[in-house]
């Protein structure tokens, strides 16, 4: 029976590298994906490509293939990534450009592109009058990617594309499944879901000493499926590699970034993950099936991205015997002098004691021996962001006693919404160049 | 006793919207959540950061709930002025839940 090996060589963006040699080196894969884009990703990417400060495409490309496309050229493993980012095609030069320097002549690099829908909403707005959109992009599925496959790519660049279709194009194109296929699609997409965010899946954002032991994070292996016609698929990772693979893993991350999971959306199918199973298949190998789909959506989501303004930040810290009454005085003097800022757009909160789920929720804690202030605020004026910095740094000087460790930061803010347009609006194109 | 000590959970986000898995370690406790950690309790637990209840999915075949939580839109993760704009730490403060003083 054929199998399909595929491998996840990357979750977001700045992932680590070494993972991914590992699998290009000695994961015998037919398939490697690289999944580096998320919703804010592109937005900034955009810009920087406005401004002429990049080109566009992903900062690590260059890296990341680099260290894996003289090995995926030995094996036979075709490389399939969103890193294209806001620019596919001069993504597809640049490897174009890499490869011929590693001498890898005839290696065919494919780009897609059509998901930058910007013009097709010129009046849309987010719920803030202040914010003004920047960018839109529409979640491709696997027909653009299919037909860089059926055109013989070796390595594929796209934009924005849904995560999970970057894994389920190279099944539907290696199995042959209709486009229409819904049960095998709906597989399929739950194995690409479980795939796309790589080390989540064999240990990462999993380990919980003495509840959920996980031993060698630091040397975390990613995992890779070994798909089968049917869309059943054994989960796994490189033995030797550090982590684990296991059931109750599988089941957080198939629930990940999930709202109803009888209907998870894509571009390709409604999938329902719902009825999957797992078993156990030797250690760190696990068997999934049972996901099945239904037809897909008719509309397709669009990533809208706005110019939010500023959020400046500034912290200090407070320890010892009154550490909370001295960082609640400097709060209240905060308060007092930042009262210009509109209600809404300044946060202040206690790091150690309520910073991340609010006093309501974090009140019966006990007084740690040190207590740092956070404050962030938004603006849409950048003298107004540099007011707040200058306030927290005078805490040192006109505060409570004892404050110490100010740090500041002021960074641009893309906010992002969800929109969404009929698929028919929009146009995924490709193209196909040789090294 | 802490449902920690039943149940694991992932958080993850989309837009304004946060969901939390909560998973039985023992497939056999399942019922257990279901019965004793409802949308109305988590609703409660969650309610100074929400804007309307909190819908719970059931998935009995994996032993997991999953509960979706609706942040205000300026509490979306790309808008958010918190540290932890995602939202990833609140899985534990589900799991910090009393699950024996739990009315059904």
């Amino acid at each position: 029976m054929k199998t399909v090996r595929i491998g996840a060589g990357a979750g977001f963006a700045g992932d680590r590298i070494d993972p991914a040699v590992e699998l290009a080196r000695d994961g015998r894969l037919h398939y490697l994906v690289f999944e580096c884009l998320a919703e804010r990703t592109i937005a900034l990417a955009q810009l920087a490509k406005r401004q002429g400060r990049s080109p566009g495409f992903d900062p690590l490309l260059r890296l990341r293939m680099e260290a894996v496309l003289p090995l995926c050229r030995k094996n036979q493993t075709r490389i399939i990534t969103n890193m294209g980012a806001a620019n596919p095609q001069a993504a597809a030069r640049e490897t174009i450009l890499l490869a011929r320097n590693l001498n890898l002549a005839g290696l065919r690099v494919a780009w897609v592109s059509g998901d930058d829908v910007l013009a097709l909403l010129p009046n849309h707005t987010s719920g803030d009058h202040r914010e003004t959109l920047v960018c839109a992009n529409a979640y491709l599925g696997i027909e653009p990617l299919l037909d860089c496959l059926r055109a013989n790519a070796d390595v594929i660049l796209t934009g924005r594309v849904a995560d999970p279709s970057l894994f389920l194009a190279p099944m539907v194109h290696e199995f042959g499944w209709a486009l229409d296929d819904w049960p095998r699609l709906g597989q399929g997409t739950a194995v690409g879901h479980l795939l796309e965010c790589a080390g989540q899946l064999t240990g990462g954002y999993f380990a919980d000493p003495g509840y959920k032991d996980v031993s060698g994070l630091d040397r975390l292996g990613f995992p890779l499926a070994e798909v089968s016609p049917s869309g059943d698929s054994i989960l796994t990772k490189l033995i030797g590699s550090g982590g684990l693979l296991s059931i109750p893993n599988c089941k957080e991350q198939i629930l990940y970034e999930v709202q109803d999971p009888a209907r998870y959306l894509t571009p390709d199918v409604t999938a329902d993950f719902s009825t999957i199973r797992f078993s156990d298949d030797g250690p760190n190998r696990v068997r999934v099936f049972g996901a099945r789909g239904a037809a897909r959506p008719q509309n397709l989501k669009v990533s809208t991205g706005f110019h939010a303004g500023l959020i400046a930040e500034g912290q200090i810290s407070y320890a010892g015997p009154g550490a909370l009454a001295r960082a609640r005085l400097a709060r209240q003097i905060l308060e007092n002098r930042l009262h210009w800022i509109a209600i809404g757009d300044l946060r202040i909160d206690f790091i150690g004691i309520d910073a991340m789920h609010g006093a309501a929720l974090s009140s019966p804690a006990p007084e740690p021996y040190e207590v740092r202030l956070r404050a962030a605020a938004r603006f849409f004026h950048a003298p107004d962001a540099a007011r707040l910095t200058q306030e927290i740094e005078s805490l040192y000087v006109n505060g409570p006693a004892g404050g110490g460790g100010v740090s500041t930061s002021v960074r641009e803010n893309i906010a992002m919404d969800a929109a969404y347009l009929p698929r028919q609006a929009v146009t995924p194109t490709f193209g196909i160049e040789v090294a | 006793m802490k449902l920690r000590e039943l149940a694991h959970a992932r958080t993850g986000d989309k837009g304004n919207l946060v969901n939390i898995s909560l998973i039985a370690y023992n497939e056999a406790n399942y019922l257990l959540l279901e019965q004793h950690v409802t949308a109305e309790r988590v609703t409660r637990l969650f309610s100074p950061l929400i804007t309307r209840p909190v819908e719970r999915f059931c998935v009995p075949g994996l032993g997991a709930l999953n509960f979706v939580l609706h942040r205000p839109p300026a509490e979306s993760v790309t808008r958010s002025l918190a540290l932890d704009a995602h939202g990833k730490t609140l899985s534990y403060a589900l799991l910090n839940m009393d699950i024996d003083s739990a009315e059904p």
